[in-house]
C-alpha cells in the first residue's frame, strides 16, 4: 500500500512539472524513477521508443509502462491517474480565471524560466542516453566505442536533417530497427 | 428549414414528435458519453500525443461536435502548453470541463486515457518476451538512437518556442550542468528554481524599469518648473 502510494505521489510530481509536452518528463523520471531503482536507463530508452510508436498520449504510455512493471495492472491504473490528476485540477482551476493567467506577463516570465531549465534538462537526458548507446562502460571505466550504434545514429540524424519535418518520429523508429538488426545482427553473421 | 419542416412534421403527426423530443433528450443524457467516446478515438488513432492529437481534437470536437469554436481552440492550445501535464491531458479536460462540468472532463480524460492503457497493459505483459527476443534486441539497439535523436528534437521544439534573452541560456546551462554534474538533485528542484528566477528577474526588471520612468517624469516636472 505503502508502495503504491508512492508511485502515486512519484507520478503525480512529474504530472505537475512537466511543463511543455511529454518529453519534458523525461529527465523527472530519470531522477525520481531511476534513481528509486524502478527501472534502468536502458528499459526507459526501449519503454520512450515503445510509447512513441503506440496509440495515445506519450506521457501516459510511459506512466502506465513504469506502473506496470511496479504492481502490475493496479500500478499502471495508480500511475496513469497520479499523472492525470494535476492536470485535471489545474486546467478546472484555470478555466474560470484564463484569461487573467493566460495574459499575466509574470506567469509568462516563471513559465519562460522553466522552459529554459527544461531544455537543460532533456539536453542532459540526451547526453546521458548517448553516452551510454555510443560507448561500452564496465562499471565507470570506459572500455570500448560501439561503432555499429555510431554509424546508425549518423545516419540518422542526416535523415532528420534532409526530410526535417517529413520524418514522422514512428518512421525514424522503424528505420532504426531496421539499422540496429542490419549492424548488430547481420553484419556480424557475414564477418564471421 | 429543416427546422421548419420537423415543426410541420410535429404540426401534422404529433407521435413522430413526440419520438424525436425523445431522441433530443436522449442526445442529451448521452453528452457524457459522446465526450468519452470523442476521447477515445482521440486517444486510439494518434502516436506521440501533445501536439500530434490536435488536428484531429480540432476536426472532432469543433466540426463535428461544435462544443467549441475555431478561435477557443487557439486559447485551448495556448492554455494546454503553458499549464503543467501532458498537453493533450490538458486539452481533453478543458474541452470535458466546458462540455459537462467536471463529470465532463472526467468522462474526456478517461476516454483519451483508456486507449493508452488497454495497450500498453497487454503489451507489458509480453515485452520481457519480446525484448528478449535476439533480433528484437538488436533492433533496440538501434532505435534506442533514435529515441535520443527523438529527445534531443523535442529540445528544440522548445527551444523554438520561448523567448531568447541572456537569461534563457543561462539558465538552460545551470539545467545542464546540474543534471550532469549533481544527479543526485531532483530535477523538480531546478524547474522550481528556473520558474522562480525567470519569475524574480521580470518583477525585479519591471519596478526598476518603472522607478526609471518616474525619475525621467520628475526631472522632466523639475525642467518644467525652472
Amino acid at each position: 500500500m505503502k508502495e503504491l502510494l508512492l508511485v502515486f505521489w512519484t507520478f503525480f510530481k512529474i504530472g505537475l512539472f512537466t511543463i511543455g509536452g511529454g518529453y519534458a518528463m523525461i529527465p523527472m523520471i530519470e531522477s525520481e524513477v531511476m534513481n528509486r531503482g524502478w527501472i534502468s536507463e536502458a528499459e526507459l530508452a526501449n519503454f520512450l521508443a515503445i510509447s512513441e510508436s503506440t496509440p495515445g498520449p506519450f506521457a501516459i504510455n510511459v506512466a502506465t509502462f513504469i506502473g506496470f512493471r511496479q504492481f502490475g495492472v493496479l500500478g499502471s491504473l495508480v500511475a496513469t491517474l497520479g499523472m492525470v490528476l494535476p492536470s485535471f485540477i489545474i486546467i478546472i482551476i484555470i478555466f474560470k480565471i484564463y484569461e487573467k493567467v493566460i495574459g499575466s506577463k509574470t506567469v509568462k516570465a516563471v513559465l519562460n524560466g522553466i522552459k529554459a531549465v527544461v531544455i537543460g534538462l532533456i539536453l542532459a537526458v540526451v547526453a546521458n542516453l548517448a553516452v551510454n548507446e555510443l560507448f561500452v562502460f564496465d562499471g565507470d571505466t570506459f572500455v570500448s566505442v560501439r561503432w555499429a550504434s555510431v554509424v546508425i545514429s549518423v545516419i540518422l540524424v542526416a535523415l532528420m536533417l534532409i526530410f526535417k519535418k517529413k520524418m514522422h518520429p514512428i518512421l525514424l523508429i522503424l528505420i532504426s530497427a531496421v539499422l540496429g538488426i542490419l549492424a548488430y545482427g547481420v553484419v556480424p553473421l557475414i564477418f564471421s | 428549414m429543416v427546422s421548419l419542416l420537423k415543426r410541420l412534421k410535429l404540426w401534422y403527426n404529433p407521435y413522430i414528435g413526440i419520438i424525436m423530443e425523445q431522441t433530443q433528450n436522449k442526445r442529451k443524457l448521452n453528452k457524457y458519453l459522446d465526450l468519452t467516446w470523442t476521447f477515445f478515438k482521440v486517444g486510439l488513432f494518434t502516436f506521440g500525443g501533445g501536439l500530434a492529437m490536435l488536428p484531429l481534437i480540432t476536426k472532432e470536437t469543433v466540426e463535428k461536435h461544435g462544443w467549441v469554436d475555431e478561435d477557443q481552440m487557439g486559447d485551448i492550445l495556448a492554455i494546454s502548453e503553458s499549464t503543467p501535464g501532458p498537453i493533450s491531458i490538458n486539452a481533453a479536460t478543458f474541452i470535458g470541463y466546458k462540455v459537462g462540468k467536471l463529470l465532463g472532463a472526467a468522462c474526456a480524460t478517461l476516454g483519451l486515457v483508456l486507449p493508452s492503457l488497454i495497450i500498453i497493459i497487454l503489451l507489458s505483459l509480453v515485452i520481457d518476451w519480446f525484448l528478449g527476443l535476439e533480433y528484437v534486441a538488436y533492433a533496440f539497439m538501434g532505435i534506442r538512437c533514435a529515441v535520443a535523436i527523438l529527445i534531443f528534437n523535442a529540445a528544440i521544439k522548445i527551444y523554438k518556442k520561448i523567448q531568447k534573452r541572456y537569461l534563457t541560456y543561462i539558465l538552460l546551462l545551470i539545467g545542464l550542468a546540474i543534471t550532469i554534474l549533481v544527479p543526485q538533485i531532483s530535477s523538480i528542484y531546478v524547474l522550481l528554481f528556473g520558474g522562480l528566477v525567470g519569475g524574480l528577474e521580470f518583477i525585479i526588471a519591471t519596478s526598476i524599469a518603472k522607478k526609471k520612468e518616474k525619475k525621467k517624469t520628475e526631472e522632466e516636472n523639475k525642467e518644467d518648473q525652472s
